[in-house]
């Protein structure tokens, strides 16, 4: 990737408290507090933003146009410039960055959300599956993981003793943040000694199904100032998708992450803290191989989606939690990768700067 | 030789084969498959249960109705009541926290005469289904017009709600049979704009 004409980079965050079922909220109650803390700690209004996107399904919802009922959360009027995608906030940001980049936009404000708590999450992830071989078979987001992981320990490439130990970390991780729905984790040997909920898969190697959203607000060049005095630069951001049938990949790796993180510049210099969007525990595995990040890499310090996982929010906040630590100067360079899709089909990587 | 004239089999037909081009689905049509017999349809049955919840807001109006009271919630900004309320304001993004009660009364701001019923519940065609604005609201609700002539019902026309009987009353949309007229002079419609 050539070096971005516009220096664009992430000046405010926010998200929910994530938890299993926000059951007493609607959608659009759930993100208006974040909307309103994004903006309101920026001292910013609708009226300074020139791009709104979102990112959120209806699937997960259970209603149709269920984005356009959220919209009110933004006080949209006077009429505003918005987008939409039915995928995860990051390729919403990765709109919002494009936008910007065309010349079209200065600032942006970005969210996404979900509630899965209405539906049964893995037979609705199930849903984005082909409709001709896969979707009347009604494999579960579950099931499918235990193939992927099946297919890692029979490579080699991972152990059950491993995967524990990605669970543990991540939720221990979680612990000093306020914003994880599972925080701690019972020692390893103690998680490998319970039973399995879809062998290979341990309910630790899974992820917890969470209600929440996240918000973040872009600004380029010099309009990062009145907003910012330590904005989290992107320097590279690029996604790309594997295929989604199953039986043409090799599902023990994800070349989709690979060629983002190469179009991204992630090995153009030092990574402080990567936050990855691998829900489950074999997945990180391989995005930290894929990605080719060091040992010395701080990998989901916030715990990751393994201790709070919201749909169509989990891969922003992966975006929102490294510009958060470069912002209060815990690190100066760092990347975030978003998922979309079963087993780590389509990938985004994003590098963030500070100064 | 218009587009709705076409055979349906023509490729340059248009989408629709229904006078006026309106809902029908193209034929389903598949390249030259050589030997193969062409599969033109799959039947997939997909079903899937949600537990809804309506949220602070839709509650507080929902419990209202089973009262039979139509409860809207007032916008902090700019002052505006909506109804059914969303828990947001619309217009300034600000939670609504204060309940104002509005109507029963109300005025018609839009309508239509409906000629092809749909629904379980829909009356006998022809009927008027309309936006009702109902008093101190700054939004119209849905429902349908009844106990007048449907070629009689006009935009600023005064109405009511009717109930379902007391012992039927849920909290659901459903409390309202319909709306019907009332005594009292028209609205002008200049009154009425912004709430169409």
């Amino acid at each position: 990737m050539g070096a971005p004409d516009r220096d664009v980079a992430v000046v405010s965050v926010a998200q929910t408290t994530h938890r299993r079922a926000a059951t007493e909220i609607n959608e659009v109650e759930l993100i208006q507090p974040v909307i309103r803390q994004v903006l309101d700690q920026i001292g910013a209004g609708i009226s300074d933003i020139g791009f709104t996107v979102s990112g959120s399904s209806d699937y997960l919802a259970g209603q149709a146009f269920s984005f356009v009922m959220t919209l009110d959360a933004v006080g949209a009027w006077p009429p505003i410039v918005e987008s939409h995608v039915e995928m995860d906030g990051a390729w919403a940001l990765y709109e919002a960055w494009l936008k910007i980049q065309a010349g079209h936009a200065d600032t942006a404000l970005i969210y996404g959300y979900s509630k899965a708590s209405p539906g049964d999450l893995p037979r609705v992830l199930s849903r984005q599956l082909d409709p001709y071989y896969y979707g009347p078979l009604w494999p579960d987001s579950v099931a499918l993981a235990g193939l992927q992981a099946r297919a890692m320990l029979d490579a080699g490439t991972i152990t059950e003793q491993e995967m524990a130990e990605i669970a543990h970390r991540n939720r221990q991780a979680a612990t000093t943040n306020p914003h994880a729905q599972l925080q701690g984790s019972a020692p390893v040997d103690e998680l490998l000694a319970a039973g399995y909920i879809a062998e290979p898969l341990h309910r630790h190697d899974c992820p917890p199904i969470s209600d929440g959203g996240v918000a973040v607000v872009l600004a380029a060049g010099d309009r990062t100032r009145d907003w910012s005095d330590r904005p989290a630069w992107i320097r590279g951001i690029d996604h790309r998708v594997d295929s989604h049938n199953f039986g043409a990949r090799d599902l023990t790796r994800a070349p989709s992450i690979a060629l983002a993180a190469a179009r991204a510049g992630v090995a153009d210099g030092p990574v402080d803290v990567a936050e990855l969007h691998a829900p489950f525990t074999h997945q990180e595995k391989i995005v930290r191989t894929e990605l080719g990040l060091s040992d010395e890499v701080d990998v989901n310090p916030s715990g990751g989606p393994l201790a709070a996982n919201p749909m169509m929010a989990a891969g922003l906040i992966r975006i929102a939690e490294v510009a958060q630590r470069i912002s209060d100067g815990s690190a100066g360079r760092g990347v975030a990768q978003a998922t979309s899709g079963q087993l780590l089909q389509q990938n985004l990587v994003c590098v963030l700067e500070g100064e | 030789m218009t587009a709705d004239d076409r055979h349906p089999d023509d490729p340059d037909r248009s989408v629709s084969t229904l006078p006026g081009g309106l809902w029908s689905q193209p034929q389903p049509t598949v390249p030259d498959l050589g030997e193969a017999e062409p599969v033109q349809r799959l039947r997939i049955p997909a079903a899937m249960t949600y537990d809804y919840t309506p949220g602070l807001a839709q509650s507080r109006f929902l419990r209202g109705l089973a009262d039979k009271k139509i409860l809207g919630e007032r916008c902090p900004v700019t002052g505006d009541v909506y109804v059914p309320p969303r828990g947001v304001s619309p217009v300034s993004g600000m939670p609504t926290t204060e309940q104002v009660e509005v109507g029963p009364h109300a005025t018609v701001t839009s309508f239509c005469i409906v000629h092809i019923g749909f629904g379980v519940n829909a009356p006998p065609t022809p009927f008027v289904s309309a936006l009702f604005l109902p008093d101190g609201a700054a939004v119209s609700l849905y429902g349908t017009v009844q106990e007048i002539p449907h070629d009689q019902v006009r935009i600023g026309m005064r109405v009511e709600p009717v109930w379902v009987d007391d012992d039927e009353l849920t909290t659901s949309m459903e409390n309202i049979r319909y709306w019907r007229p009332i005594d009292e002079p028209d609205v002008p419609a200049d009154q009425l704009k912004g709430h169409m």
